[in-house]
């Protein structure tokens, strides 16, 4: 059985999106037990694999026995076993948490819905699990089209942003096969680990380089990398919450990991960092990417788009720290993979449920929630500070690494953007915390006439319950993983980063 | 010697944090209060359960954990840590007196929020008194601007907005730009952020990377209002008077000039700056702080304000005396901590027992106010002499040694600037004492019979102003606590 958690991790959600439709045809009552049980098995699953990775190392497995280079594999380390239990821990408590969102919501179409969802949540532990590169490529797009599919369904003009998101994600899913179709001109081989064995011998060959160059291209388009960002603001803020929580966590994040994937294990450090000599440039697109993420976010007024401009700027500290090529860059950038999911879920599922009470979109709209949602808004500066970086949240410790990886580069402007970036959050949050804290004004000076508690009489009206639960279990996940980043780093992504990176 | 491996720090820290949604979701302001004050009880008992051991040389640490490798979020006890955490403790258990006394007068609102905030700032302030590294204490300092924050806006209207904002943008602004790349810098460098006797950075830096941490941290601990990073603090002056008795003029500016003494003496090092010659610039920073801080102090109207402005001139003695670098300086420098605590506190709690009893804020509505509230104008003026440093009152020690160890590190400027700053603290308060008391008939503003203040808010200045003089005739555990830190320092 333990040998084929890597394969149930697919296949188990895959079978069930289909047993999905068919119940959302007989009766639509099973289509959520059926959803949750079969993330519940894959996030068990997924923790089965990286118990398993622990102690054995890496974990590979041949699907129905095929061998590469014929056969496809699923190839789990220490890597891409953290960032599956982060999507299945992350698809799990977005399923469970925005249910009364849902089945308000798509009452009709509960059966496409959540097969879409699981789709989705397949396609993306499949990106990550696989070994090989052009099967990769499959999975990205079955991740893309799930996800067109799912943002279409919100209102106004979501479907118009999941056409846009829809023609610049081909363009750079093109772009990276293309890339792989280099590679396997230049190899004849597709499997990741076969590619970096013959790589090494035509390092030099233009070929590999276009491979290169496409691949990347393509990867930094599909994660949002600005100035490629275009299609994300858009297609995350108008997505329907349940979606955009789904979704803003994971996607730019696994195509990150995709990233770190070619770069070390396809391309290897020393072609990625030591032949090209790419580094200092990536790091210092990857500045500017965080510098106009920051002030982009600061230049809207609504709540989820806002956001969105926060994933552009995380996105840049991911690559960028990837980029620096030393030990503590890389582990901050790995780090922040698992750490970014967990508090940009954090932040976005707040945020569902506050649009769900609200009815406006934007920051001003949010008056006096400290008093209407309290839990709500506990959980949502909880993942603020995260975002800024207060210990002991986990946002405040990949930043540590990625500040020392900065350090230890002698890049003294991916510090400053860090740093640039961390203020201009402090700005963002506490400017929405101040109006859900003080508006509407009080209408007394020096707090005289207010003898009673429950401040201004606002009728406390919280989210429901399954969603309050959700939410305060990411919060208090957000510390944890703070808590544990000692740990977390010790023993998962040391094992990571090749020895020949100091 | 070993330091023993105890639950006591962090329980000290966590009791008044356990205790805050117990304080949030009471339903009666007697429910409420009790709560405050069992925490603020235990928590003393706790810290003085401690002092013994830590008097006789031992220290007390607990690891909670290893949040990067190599690195521990660490609690340790040492002498310095548990005179501040004293200070703090203690005065929190009669603010809280005070707090009942100020907010159930005016009739405050959200007072369930205000106590819990309150609590919740008491554990960050042992956490950093008890703080074993410097990522320790970052950690507990940011936690101490967040739970404040809520407290300085308490009134929610527009100025206390503003306020709010100042007080965010200065303290937090300056931690995350300042102090966490320092930090780091300083992590980078010795792959080490314990606090030692002889600091961790010898050998490991030039010079000017020396000199650049140093102000990366004098100025980014923002809480310790060195100027020009000071002007948060008058204007946090808004929040409901106990807030600025206890955090304004004790808990979170002493956690300022806390951390920045335990930066320079534990991750520099004295001798490291001496070495360097780094001491004078630091002393210097300080001196222009206190001279332009008592004198903008002098031409403030708003009692609150000029309180204010006196401690940020006061805040830098405590900055002064780890810039002297000599034995009696650290030491002078640490006792101020607890001397000033004790006396400003009991000039902010006579302010807002003025306030609470009469609603005048400014000094120039004073006038005759003697007549009216004896004992509070008494305790204010026992407050006032600590603060300028006579005697007989505590502060008249601090100062004291403050200028032996000017004297014993052969900078006798120095000795001028605490010689004019006490005259100009003479200046700024003894008016308001004199027009308080001696003044005709004619220019007096207040008639009638004497009306003090509630009990609630009259007890705490008195007990605060007695603490003041006792200090000056038998100054333990601080000043013992004080020489033993200085001579671990080996300053």
């Amino acid at each position: 059985m333990t040998a084929h958690y890597s394969a149930l991790l697919i296949v188990v959600p895959l079978v069930v999106a289909f047993m999905v439709t068919i119940a959302g045809w007989i009766d639509k009552r099973w289509c959520f037990p059926l959803s949750a049980a079969a993330l519940l098995a894959t996030f068990l699953a997924s923790v089965g694999v990286l118990a398993e990775v622990q102690q054995n190392g890496v974990v590979e497995y041949f699907m129905a026995g095929w061998e590469p280079p014929v056969g496809i594999n699923l190839r789990v380390d220490h890597l891409n076993g953290i960032v599956l239990v982060a999507i299945a821990a992350v698809a799990l408590l977005n399923l469970l948490g925005t249910r009364p969102i849902v089945e308000k919501t798509y009452a009709d179409r509960l059966g496409a819905f959540y097969t879409l969802y699981i789709l989705l949540v397949t396609g993306l532990l499949g990106i990550t699990a696989t070994g090989d590169a052009f099967n990769l490529y499959v999975l990205i797009e079955i991740a893309a089209l799930t996800g067109y599919a799912l943002i279409g369904m919100g209102p106004g003009r979501a479907s118009l942003s999941s056409l846009n998101y829809l023609f610049m994600g081909t363009v750079g899913a093109s772009l990276y096969l293309l890339g792989v179709g280099y590679l396997y001109l230049a190899t004849g081989t597709l499997n990741m680990v076969d590619l970096a064995a013959r790589l090494p011998e035509i390092y030099d060959s233009r070929l590999v380089l276009s491979a290169f160059i496409l691949c990347l291209a393509g990867l930094c388009l599909k994660m949002g990398f600005f100035p490629l960002h275009a299609w994300l603001p858009n297609a995350y803020a108008h997505a329907p919450s349940p979606v955009s929580s789904l979704v803003a966590p994971l996607v730019t994040k696994v195509m990150i990991y995709v990233m770190v994937r070619v770069m070390l294990t396809v391309f290897t450090p020393v072609f990625a960092f030591e032949r090209l000599q790419l580094g200092g440039s990536m790091v210092w697109l990857a500045v500017i990417a965080i510098v106009a993420g920051s002030f982009l976010a600061l230049s809207t007024r609504r709540l989820k788009r806002m956001l969105t401009f926060i994933i552009v700027a995380e996105v840049g500290y991911m690559v960028g720290g990837f980029w620096l090529g030393n030990r503590a860059g890389i582990s901050g950038a790995i780090l922040h993979i698992v750490n970014d999911a967990a508090m940009t879920f954090c932040v976005f599922l707040a945020a569902a449920a506050i649009q769900q009470r609200n009815e406006g979109e934007t920051i001003d709209d949010l008056q006096g929630l400290f008093a209407k949602m309290p839990v709500t808004m506990a959980v949502f500066v909880v993942g603020g500070l995260s975002i800024i970086g207060v210990p002991p949240t986990c946002g405040f410790f990949s930043k540590w690494y990625l500040i020392s990886g900065g350090l230890a580069a002698g890049h003294y402007g991916f510090v400053a953007a860090l740093l640039f970036s961390s203020l201009i959050n402090l700005v963002l949050f506490f400017r929405i915390f101040e109006i859900a804290f003080f508006e509407p004004f009080t209408d007394h000076h020096g707090g005289h006439g207010h003898g009673g508690e429950g401040v201004h009489g606002v009728a406390i009206e919280e989210a429901p319950l399954q969603m309050l639960v959700v939410m305060v279990t990411a919060a208090v996940m957000l510390f944890a993983l703070g808590l544990y980043a000692g740990d977390i780093v010790e023993g998962f992504v040391t094992h990571v980063i090749p020895a020949g990176i100091l | 010697m070993e330091p023993i491996y105890s639950f006591k720090p962090l329980a000290a820290i966590l009791v008044s944090l356990i205790a805050a949604p117990f304080i949030f979701g009471s339903r009666s302001p007697n429910v409420r209060e009790g709560w405050t004050f069992l925490a603020a009880l235990i928590k003393f008992a706790l810290v003085g359960s401690m002092l013994p051991a830590v008097l006789a040389g031992q220290e007390f640490s607990y690891t909670l954990a290893r949040v990067l490798p190599g690195l521990s979020l660490t609690l340790r006890v040492d002498a310095f840590g548990m005179l501040f955490a004293l200070v703090s403790s203690s005065l929190w258990i009669v603010t809280s007196a005070y707090s009942i006394g100020y907010m159930r007068g005016l009739d405050e609102h959200a007072q369930n929020r205000y106590f819990t905030c309150f609590a919740i700032s008491l554990s960050a302030t042992l956490g950093v008194a008890f703080a074993g590294n410097l990522l320790t204490l970052y950690l507990f300092y940011e936690m101490l601007s967040l739970a404040t924050y809520p407290l300085v806006a308490h009134h929610q209207d527009r100025e206390a907005r503003t306020s709010g904002r100042k007080y965010l943008l200065y303290t937090v602004g300056a931690s995350i730009g300042l102090v966490l790349p320092a930090m780091l810098m300083v992590y980078h460098l010795t792959g080490d952020l314990a606090f030692a006797p002889q600091g961790v950075l010898a050998g490991h830096a030039t010079r000017t990377t020396v000199a650049v941490l140093l102000f990366m941290f004098v100025f980014g601990f923002a809480k310790a209002a060195v100027m020009p990073l000071h002007s948060w603090l008058p204007a946090a002056m808004v929040a409901p008077t106990p807030v600025s008795a206890l955090l304004h003029a004790v808990a979170v500016v002493k956690v300022g000039v806390f951390s920045i003494f335990r930066t320079l003496s534990g991750i520099f090092g004295t001798d490291l700056l001496a070495d360097l010659n780094l001491g004078v610039w630091v002393t210097a920073v300080a001196s222009v702080t206190i001279l332009t801080g008592s004198l903008i102090a002098l031409s403030q109207d708003n009692l609150k304000r000029r309180l204010a402005f006196s401690t940020i001139a006061q805040l830098s003695y405590i900055v002064l005396g780890v810039g002297l670098l000599s034995a009696k300086g650290l030491t002078g420098g640490m006792i101020h901590i607890a001397m000033h605590a004790f006396g400003k506190i009991t000039l902010f709690f006579c302010a807002g027992a003025i306030f609470v009893a009469t609603g005048k804020k400014n000094i120039s509505e004073m006038t005759g106010l003697g007549r009216r509230m004896p004992i509070t104008m008494g305790a204010f003026f026992i407050g006032a002499l600590s603060v300028i440093g006579l005697p007989p009152t505590g502060g008249f020690l601090s100062k004291w040694y403050l200028a032996l160890g000017s004297l014993e590190a052969n900078q006798w400027p120095i000795l001028v600037v605490l010689l004019t700053s006490s005259l100009l603290n003479a200046f700024y308060f003894l008016p308001v004492v004199y027009k308080a008391f001696f003044c005709t008939e004619q220019e007096s503003l207040f008639t009638g019979p004497r009306k003090e203040p509630p009990r609630w808010c009259l007890v705490p200045p008195v007990i605060t102003a007695v603490c003041s003089v006792v200090l000056f005739f038998y100054p333990q555990p601080f000043l013992k606590l004080a020489r033993m830190a200085a001579a671990a320092l080996g300053g």
